[in-house]
């Protein structure tokens, strides 16, 4: 038997509701098939499962929010006879009960650290119940220690808004995720942040006759030549594809770019294009147009929100020359691009106007030095000089 | 009906003599003399040299013989004079009383009662001030008994003498001159359950024997600053009463652990990781401990009571938890 | 040939598509002479998918080199109307 357990689509997320199964009981599912779709604070995601066999037991009703980790369904993998009644298991669909472990415990820093939030369990319990974020609030207790009252009366105050539509409380909802995620970065990771001028002429030249070669529906966009050189040059310098887990280090063998995506209503997801160092640029392309309309649809898979082992984030559209970015824990990097803009350059002892985009690279110090930082720019620049080969 | 302490206590033996054949008071200076608190005054006189017997000075001797009247049909109350002295009856309190049940695989029953005084703040210096109950209820296989009020002191004796194993009556030296109120009609009390005092919703102040007077006083101090404390007098240490305790914690969130034990390795350490355990998520600031200062008890007056919890600073730990 | 009815048909066809893009934009206060990326905050991908639906919808050949007359509602409605021609 194996369990099909509430995934965790990203670091922040601590529990999500059950929107539908995508499979009935008695249904043969694949590895890699849609079981479920959940809401999370972020969007409706659909979620695979990672086993091949039956659906055994539907554990947890459509409107069910629970914890992650919580068992949802029972897959009885092939091969596996059928339970009897003679052995009935006994997994109960939980309530959300956040007495065991209240999820916002998951966005205090370490102890170690010295910063950690002053707060009493029982207020920080009653936070994870209202759903109040525990890092904004005022203590007023003993060495200014979060108590319940605090929480309370923050309470108090956000149910005073009254009423607000589902998009908007999602909106409200995604602001504090952000809010939670980032706040948890910049008090956790010390950042290093490096950047370098890259000539895109060569690239932009070889886009300009690649594209006029291209049907209009399999055009490329410079972003994807962006993530497929980032995907390449991490090849070269892997602790930047990482992630941090319990204060060490967990390279991953796989290269799975999260592209930041800014959503039309405000906020943002980055997701995922799996194993983009493999992937041609059409192919790439497609994956990323497909990945940017299912964002926007709230249509997101788990796999997608999950995986990313690093994220890209291009702010050229908006004019921005150079991305300072923060990382999203537990990654331990982000590369940053700019707009392409003009600019003098001086190649062979002449001043020649230049397409250039700033590049930059935000870095956990924990797990890379400015040194390795340096040579992952420098072989993206060398990637982008020859994008016939990417 | 107002009654001191002391009569609480003669009151409850007297009325087991009477009713029970099988019940006998050994001890030291408990016949001729009338017990050093006077809880035996005319015993001698009323039921006579075989049921009130006076011991030789050795504690290991006298409790040994009551184990062995126990086992051997006896209803035997021990007075052990005080908590200082029963270090020299430790062995057969652990060895034998505590465990015979067990060795023979429940064949024997040590239906025995041992009372004694405990507790400082007499200025009777550092040898005659201990406060072990704490030890004793660590001890599988006894039963441990800390009657504050009159009531209980009456009558946790007499529900001690129908318990088929060894009970350990704790009666705070200081108590035996208190009056209190004895309610009406009663006789035997129940030992399984703390008791609350004094209801209140900001803190919970979690006590026993001689140092539930002083938090009483302090939970009324706190109540004219507009803090309402509520008292648990525990009672029974062992078995202790979890859930009075965890009611009381989950309804106050705070909870100051009054013992007049050292803090370190006190029964109050135990109450403390019970809460910590089981209602750690209820807590609203960490659990606080009121105990003995970590010296030997000192003999002058001034220095005893700096030593020791009073009121003053129970209310003190408990205004360091609010603000 | 190009009539005033055909030129408003292919106006409220080229909207319909933005509106696609931009569920959110209110279209009616969109200056059909002003660039709409700015105006719709759409990014290079938005007007690479719209020129993806004009080319779908109205059957024409747009190469990048021509992404510069697309950029405004006018100029697309003009660029359709061209291509009949």
């Amino acid at each position: 038997m194996a369990e099909f357990v509430m995934p965790t689509l990203g670091a922040d997320m601590t529990e999500g509701t059950l929107v539908q199964w995508k499979k009935r009981i008695g249904d043969p599912i694949a590895k890699g098939e849609i079981i479920a779709e959940v809401d999370t604070e972020k969007a409706a995601i659909e979620v695979e499962c990672h086993t091949s066999g039956i659906v055994e037991q539907l554990l947890t009703k459509p409107g069910d929010k629970v914890p992650v980790g919580t068992v949802m369904a029972i897959i009885r993998e092939a091969g596996q006879p059928a339970t009897t009644s003679a052995q009935p298991r006994n997994i109960a669909p939980q309530p959300v009960t956040p007495s065991r472990n209240p999820p916002v415990a998951k966005t205090a820093p370490a102890s170690s650290s010295g910063t950690r939030l002053r707060i009493s369990p029982a207020a920080r319990k009653l936070a994870a119940e209202r759903g109040i974020d525990p890092t904004g609030l005022q203590g007023t207790g003993p060495e200014g220690t979060i108590t319940l009252d605090d929480v309370t009366r923050a309470a108090t105050v956000a149910a005073g808004v009254g009423t607000v539509t589902t998009a908007a409380e999602r909106q409200a909802r995604m602001r504090q995720t952000i809010a939670a995620a980032m706040a948890r970065s910049k008090r956790e990771i010390p950042h290093y942040y490096l950047s370098t001028t890259i000539d895109m002429s060569r690239a932009l030249a070889w886009l300009t006759t690649e594209n006029g070669r291209r049907p209009v529906t399999e055009r490329l966009l410079v972003s994807v030549l962006f993530i497929k050189a980032v995907a390449l040059a991490l090849r070269q310098v892997p602790e930047l594809n990482a992630l941090w887990k319990d204060g060490e280090t967990v390279k991953s063998e796989r290269i799975h770019i999260g592209t930041a995506i800014s959503l039309r209503q405000g906020g943002l997801v980055a997701p995922a294009l799996h194993d983009a160092d493999r992937a041609g640029l059409g192919e790439l392309m497609q994956r990323f147009q497909d990945l940017v309309k299912r964002a926007r649809a709230g249509s997101l898979r788990s796999s997608e929100l999950s995986d990313p082992t690093i994220t890209v984030t291009s702010l050229g559209e908006q004019g921005v020359e150079t991305v300072f970015g923060v990382i999203y824990p537990p990654q331990v990097a982000l590369v940053g691009f700019g707009k392409v803009v003009e600019r003098p350059w001086v190649a062979n002892g002449l001043i020649v106007p230049r397409p250039v985009v700033t590049a930059s690279l935000s870095a956990d110090h924990r797990v890379s030095d400015g040194h390795r930082g340096g040579l992952f720019l420098a072989e993206l620049d060398r990637l982008l000089q020859e994008p016939q080969s990417l | 009906m107002n009654i001191t302490y002391r009569e609480a206590v003669r009151s409850g033996m007297r009325e087991a003599l009477q009713r029970d054949p099988r019940v006998f008071l050994m001890g030291e200076d408990v016949g001729r003399y009338g017990g050093t608190y006077a809880c035996s005054k005319g015993f001698l006189d009323e039921f006579g040299p075989e049921r009130i017997r006076d011991t030789p000075l050795s504690e290991s001797t006298f409790v040994g013989a009551g184990i062995g009247a126990a086992l051997g049909g006896m209803r035997p109350i021990v007075e052990v004079m005080t908590v200082n002295f029963s270090l020299l009856a430790l062995d057969q309190i652990m060895n034998n009383a505590a465990t015979l049940r067990h060795m023979s695989g429940g064949q024997f029953s040590v239906p025995l009662v041992v009372r004694m005084a405990t507790g400082a703040g007499r200025q009777v210096a550092a040898q005659h001030s201990h406060s072990l109950e704490g030890w004793y209820a660590h001890i599988p296989g006894i039963t441990v008994l800390t009657p504050a009020t009159v009531t209980d002191a009456r009558g946790m004796l007499l529900t001690a003498l129908e318990q088929p194993d060894p009970v350990f009556i704790f009666e705070h030296a200081y108590l035996y001159s208190m009056e209190g109120s004895l309610e009406e009609g009663s006789i035997a009390v129940e030992i399984s359950h703390a008791a609350v005092r004094r209801i209140g919703k900001d803190v919970s102040l979690l006590t026993f024997g001689g140092s539930l007077w002083k938090t009483l006083a302090a939970a009324t101090q706190l109540a004219q600053e507009g803090i309402e404390a509520e008292v648990v007098d525990l009672r029974v240490l062992r078995p202790l009463d979890h859930d009075t305790i965890l009611t009381s914690v989950r309804k106050t969130h705070r909870a100051v652990v009054i013992d007049e034990a050292w803090r370190t390795g006190s029964f109050a350490a135990e109450v403390s990781a019970v809460i910590m355990e089981q209602a750690f998520y209820e807590l609203d600031a960490p659990v606080a401990r009121m105990c003995s200062e970590e010296v030997p008890i000192p003999y002058p007056k001034h220095l005893e009571e700096a030593a020791l919890p009073s009121a003053e600073k129970i209310a003190q730990a408990v205004r360091r938890l609010l603000r | 040939m190009t009539t005033a009815s055909s030129d408003a048909e292919t106006r409220a066809q080229i909207l319909r598509l933005l509106g696609d893009i931009a569920p959110e934009a209110d279209l009616a206060c969109l200056n059909p002479d002003v660039g709409f990326r700015d105006q719709l905050d759409l990014d290079s991908m938005d007007f690479l998918n719209f020129v993806v639906s004009l080319h779908k919808t109205f059957h024409i050949e747009i190469p990048e080199t021509d992404y510069p007359k697309y950029m405004t509602l006018n100029g697309c409605v003009a660029q359709v109307a061209a291509s009949r021609t």
